[in-house]
């Protein structure tokens, strides 16, 4: 009181002094105790993307927030949670506030929550102190900030150019030593370079380890050492990140496209160092350190980002030494939308994407799961996906037996988790998945022992066929005496092939035996819906299959034998006089032809089903490498050894964009078309066969001249000389001479043994 | 035709193509009739008679088959009498003799001997006395001593002033006889050793066979590269077909592998290139061993292979050979 008493009696200057100072004074104060947004909110959250409720069901959220917190590792009292109220609309305002206790438990929440999925919305969270900070950048609005560089926009090259060839021919790369081209797959094996303004196109860092296409030929991936690069357009080359799109994965090793091309698994040798360090940007940017000791790697493709990455499998110790690295390990739903991966013996756990994020926060848990396989989805189902009523993606897996169990193999729906359809199954070895491409049928192959048997050897094999599409999903079953190594559907059919042994030499691996195989063809009696043999052929060496990718046609091919190299080409439809139809199945199944390429390794279809090629790869020691290309008759169009050749690849093609009908339309007037295109291949033919002459004639003359120069040069030179030219003895002097042709005949010999007297 | 114990080395028709003379790494060269693939004799078969004591690496027969000229591992290059198979005369080096050549004209020979012991490769010119033959002179006339990388195989052009040479580093060169200097070169003619050179018929071109896998013709003026061959085994002889436009290829792999494939991964057929077109054309199979030499018929009636397999294996030509025209009525003018 007294001091302020004091004030009143200062005179009016020494009052605005005062006053001054005491302002002064103040800004100390504000600036103290000013609240600081970057500190002292590290335990406070924002969680954004909250329904929007009114006051009855605020209570109702708020517990099934909590409930959901908790579930996910990071509860919360109800007092810690605060909802900002919107008056007017009565209803709250979309966000809520969390407090934790200290800003550790609130780091965890945020990587605990951040994207959870709550009903049909994302959670959001961001740290409070986040949003103030980037509220208040100091770029005004609609400015951009100092450093920031606009980045050019460059028009992408169209991505599926090499559909609109006007002859429709399809494209094909050749690997060479460290040399890669790529082919346009002209009519009867004729191949010309895919060119760009002139010049062939080309390029010297594919050669660096391996190539691959992405499954639907858009993108051409190459591997290095530093990691994958994906070219694509025109020249399947670009500006980077544009047309050529690069993933920094050290030791990269194998590489697999999800099935819609939108994302990418790279594994590799080497586990993810601590790049936090490395003086390589992108290693430092793409990794952080929480990917330190990863082995797999997810990508995004289209934003080249990281998605997430994972570590290696343990090894598991197998009978024979450690297992190998099974690829794919990690397996892509048909639609993109899911990948999953089985953890042998605990269960299969499957990530939804884009996020990456288990699937409801949990793998599946599934005692003793020893493989799975996704379910194809056909055009049809889509089509039914898009129009929202199609069925979900489902996958097959199988437990082995244990305890009084039965192994099982069962179908599961994803991402309800329902089992479509389980069955039991005995003195099971091992379980291989075959789906047909459409996804219509499921064999899975049972590899069987005898009941009391002490190894758990198989010796027999059973055919488990599930037709998918029918109601309950009804289940045929095959018995086989033998092993049955080879199993192949039909694409878009209802048939299969299966390659059987019970040759004694099988799996013994004697070299220089030729074990002998039999093959047998079934069909789906539509009558009966059960599938019925309809031929079978003995002892045949042949032990690979190979389905045309339009199916009715097979090749049947000996691979990996030493001796023998042969391709039978087999039609399962083959229609001598059209107006005889037999009706009896397996009668219109023959052999049209039959050849051999010699050091065979590979075999692959066009994606049109016209073409074959068989390749012999230096990279399987092959003792002749190169490839020969066959039309689907079995007529060898090209042969072509080739020193050091490594790899042939057809570029896939997407599915095609014709409707039912208008396929249709196209068949009935197929007449029409064939017209058109065989003047144009006729055409072709002349200009390339005139083509050819011409330079061929070009050479003669050439050459004519050459000689012609020569010898006049010689001639006049012998002259200079004053040498004679010498006459050739042209005479025939073989008839004029005789040869005397002395026959000795042996006619008696006899030996006599002399013994020497002493 | 066999009777050699050890791989053959080079084979050569004679003049009028009835006889055919081979050498082999068991030390003898034998003579052959070519219709019948009877032996008319041996150049050194017999003990003492002055024939060669290691590997007979080249022969070359004059254009009157009344001498013969081989080299060998020995050290020594020999002059024999044809008709009698008697050694005439033996001229002694400090190195094998790798290969042996006669001048059109029947009077001068060349050799190359070997580089080893600190001793370079050196091509020698030497005259014939072809009047009294059992006594020819040991100096050469003209001596070309190489530097760089070693000559293997040599030839001589149409009027013997110039040898052509090739080398192990597939360099292609070309000395004037008279003054022994370098004319003309080709580095990188072949990326690999230069195993056989051979003369059109008329020597205004040769091929040459390398282990680079490839076969060249090269014009023997200009040493200017005409034609490629690129075939997927190294090759180790080539030769030019008269009459047909074709050119005759053989090699296989390594004689130190072979053992290790199968006969037919070897790839030890003949192979028929059209040498106009560098197209193949046909392959003739048979031997169990990489070819190591080819040699043709002068009037392009047959032709010749010796192999690592100790077999020489003479095929005439049939009519279908002369009548057919895998490429249409194109054809060149026939060359003799």
């Amino acid at each position: 009181m007294s001091e302020i008493e004091k004030i009143d009696g200062f005179t009016e200057e020494e009052q605005l002094d005062f006053e001054a100072e005491l302002q002064e004074g103040y800004a100390d104060i504000e600036d103290k105790y000013a609240v600081d947004t970057q500190q002292g909110f590290e335990n406070v959250l924002v969680m954004d993307n909250i329904p929007i409720v009114d006051d009855s069901k605020k209570q109702k959220l708020v517990d099934r927030l909590r409930q959901l917190f908790a579930k996910a590792g990071a509860p919360i009292e109800e007092e810690n949670i605060s909802m900002p109220w919107d008056d007017k609309a009565a209803t709250n305002k979309g966000f809520i506030f969390l407090t934790y206790p200290d800003a550790q438990q609130a780091e965890n929440a945020l990587r605990a929550l951040d994207g959870a999925s709550f009903g049909k919305s994302t959670l959001y969270v961001n740290r409070f102190g986040d949003i103030e900070r980037y509220a208040n950048l100091p770029v005004g609005e609609g400015e951009l900030p100092t450093g920031w560089r606009e980045k050019p926009y460059v028009e992408k090259d169209h991505l599926r150019s090499w559909l609109g060839d006007s002859a429709g021919r399809d494209q094909y790369l050749t690997f060479r030593d460290q040399d890669v081209s790529i082919w346009w797959n002209g009519r009867n094996g004729n191949a010309e370079p895919v060119k760009v303004d002139g010049k062939p196109l080309k390029n010297n860092k594919w050669g660096e380890l391996y190539l691959q296409w992405s499954p639907l030929g858009t993108y051409l991936s190459s591997l290095h050492r530093v990691g994958v690069a994906l070219w694509s357009g025109t020249k399947l080359d670009g500006p980077i990140g544009v047309n050529v799109l690069r993933f920094t994965h050290p030791g990269v090793r194998l590489i697999q496209f999800s099935p819609c091309e939108n994302y990418l698994v790279t594994w590799s040798e080497e586990p993810l160092d601590n790049f936090e360090n490395h003086p390589n940007a992108a290693l430092r940017e793409t990794f952080g350190p929480e990917d330190e000791g990863n082995q797999f790697v997810i990508w995004d493709i289209k934003s080249q980002r990281v998605l997430r990455t994972f570590p290696a499998d343990k090894p598991i110790q197998g009978e024979d030494g450690p297992q190998q690295v099974a690829w794919p390990s990690f397996k892509w739903s048909p639609d993109d939308a899911y990948i999953a991966k089985c953890n042998v013996g605990t269960g299969i756990a499957v990530y939804e994407l884009p996020g990456m994020g288990l699937l409801d926060k949990k793998s599946i848990k599934i005692e003793g799961v020893q493989n799975f396989e996704w379910c194809p989805m056909s055009e049809k189902d889509f089509a039914a996906r898009k129009a929202g009523k199609g069925k979900e993606c489902s996958f097959v897996y199988w437990t082995p037996e244990a305890q009084n169990q039965p192994a099982r193999v069962s179908i599961m729906s994803i991402p309800s988790r329902n089992i479509l359809r389980a069955k039991n199954l005995f003195n099971v070895t091992d379980c291989k998945f075959y789906w047909q491409n459409q996804g219509d049928y499921l064999c899975v192959k049972v590899d069987r022992h005898a009941r009391k048997a002490k190894s758990k050897k198989a010796t027999f094999c059973n055919l488990e066929l599930f037709r998918v599409r029918e109601k309950d999903y009804p289940v045929e079953v095959i018995e086989f005496k033998d092993y049955v190594p080879q199993f192949a559907w039909e694409p878009q059919g209802s048939r299969f092939a299966i390659v059987s042994s019970n040759d004694p030499n099988y799996g013994q691996g004697i070299p220089g035996v030729v074990v002998k195989y039999n093959i047998d063809f079934y069909q789906l009696d539509q009558k009966k819906g059960d599938f019925i043999p309809i031929k079978h052929l003995d002892s045949k060496i042949a032990n690979t299959l190979v389905w045309s990718p339009r199916g009715r046609h097979i090749v049947l091919a000996t691979i990996g034998s030493s001796q023998k190299f042969d391709v039978e080409f087999w039609d399962l439809d083959f229609v001598v006089d059209e107006r005889r139809e037999t009706s009896e199945p397996g009668a219109n199944v023959t052999m049209l032809a039959s050849g051999e390429h010699y050091g065979i390794t590979d075999i692959a279809w066009d994606p049109s089903g016209r073409y074959l090629t068989t390749h012999a790869s230096a990279w399987r020691s092959s003792p002749e490498p190169g490839f020969c290309v066959w039309d689907f008759k079995g007529q060898q169009l090209v042969h072509q050894p080739m020193d050091k050749f490594k790899q042939f690849l057809w570029r896939p093609r997407p599915p095609t964009l014709l409707s039912k009908d208008q396929i249709k339309k196209v068949r009935k007037e197929l007449k029409e078309y064939s017209r058109t295109f065989d003047e144009e291949d006729a055409a072709e033919e002349n200009r390339g066969s005139a083509e050819k002459l011409a330079q061929r004639q070009r050479d003669i003359s050439e050459w004519n001249a050459w000689r012609a120069r020569n010898n006049k040069r010689v001639d006049e030179r012998r002259a200079q000389l004053g040498k004679e030219k010498k006459v050739v003895v042209n005479q025939d002097h073989k008839d004029d001479e005789k040869v005397e042709e002395i026959v000795e005949e042996l006619i008696d010999e006899t030996e006599e043994v002399v013994v020497g007297q002493l | 035709m066999v009777s050699h114990e050890r791989s053959l080395t080079q084979i050569v028709f004679n003049s009028e193509g009835d006889l055919l003379f081979s050498a082999s790494k068991d030390s003898v060269v034998n003579a052959w009739f070519t219709s019948n693939g009877e032996r008319l004799g041996t150049f050194g078969g017999i003990k003492g008679d002055g024939g060669h004591n290691g590997t007979v690496w080249t022969v070359a027969v004059d254009s009157q088959t009344r001498f013969l000229i081989t080299g060998a591992a020995d050290n020594t290059m020999k002059l024999w009498e044809i008709a009698t198979g008697k050694c005439l005369f033996t001229w002694e080096f400090l190195t094998a003799v790798k290969r042996v050549a006669w001048n059109e004209d029947d009077d001068t020979i060349l050799s190359i001997t070997e580089q080893r012991s600190g001793q370079p490769s050196i091509i020698r010119i030497y005259k014939i006395n072809r009047d009294e033959p059992t006594s020819q002179t040991t100096t050469p006339i003209t001596t070309m001593t190489l530097s760089g990388s070693k000559a293997t195989v040599a030839l001589w052009t149409p009027l013997s002033e110039y040898i052509l040479t090739g080398h192990e580093s597939g360099k292609v060169a070309k000395y004037d006889v008279k003054s022994g200097e370098e004319v003309n070169y080709v580095d990188d003619a072949h990326s690999g050793e230069i195993t056989d050179i051979q003369s059109s018929p008329d020597g205004t071109y040769f091929i040459t066979s390398s282990k680079d896998k490839t076969a060249r013709i090269f014009d023997s003026e200009t040493l200017e590269e005409m034609k490629v061959f690129p075939t997927e085994t190294p090759l180790n002889s080539a030769c030019i077909a008269p009459l047909r436009p074709y050119i005759i290829l053989g090699g296989g792999q390594d004689a130190m592998s072979v053992t290790t494939t199968s006969q037919r991964a070897g790839k030890f057929e003949s192979r028929f290139w059209h040498k106009l077109f560098e197209e193949e054309v046909g392959r003739v199979k048979g031997h169990f061993g990489p070819i190591n030499t080819l040699a043709v018929h002068p009037q392009g009636k047959a032709y010749a292979s010796g192999a690592e397999d100790g077999f020489v294996r003479v095929h005439w030509f049939d009519e279908s050979y002369f009548r057919s025209r895998p490429f249409g009525d194109l054809e060149p003018e026939v060359e003799v």
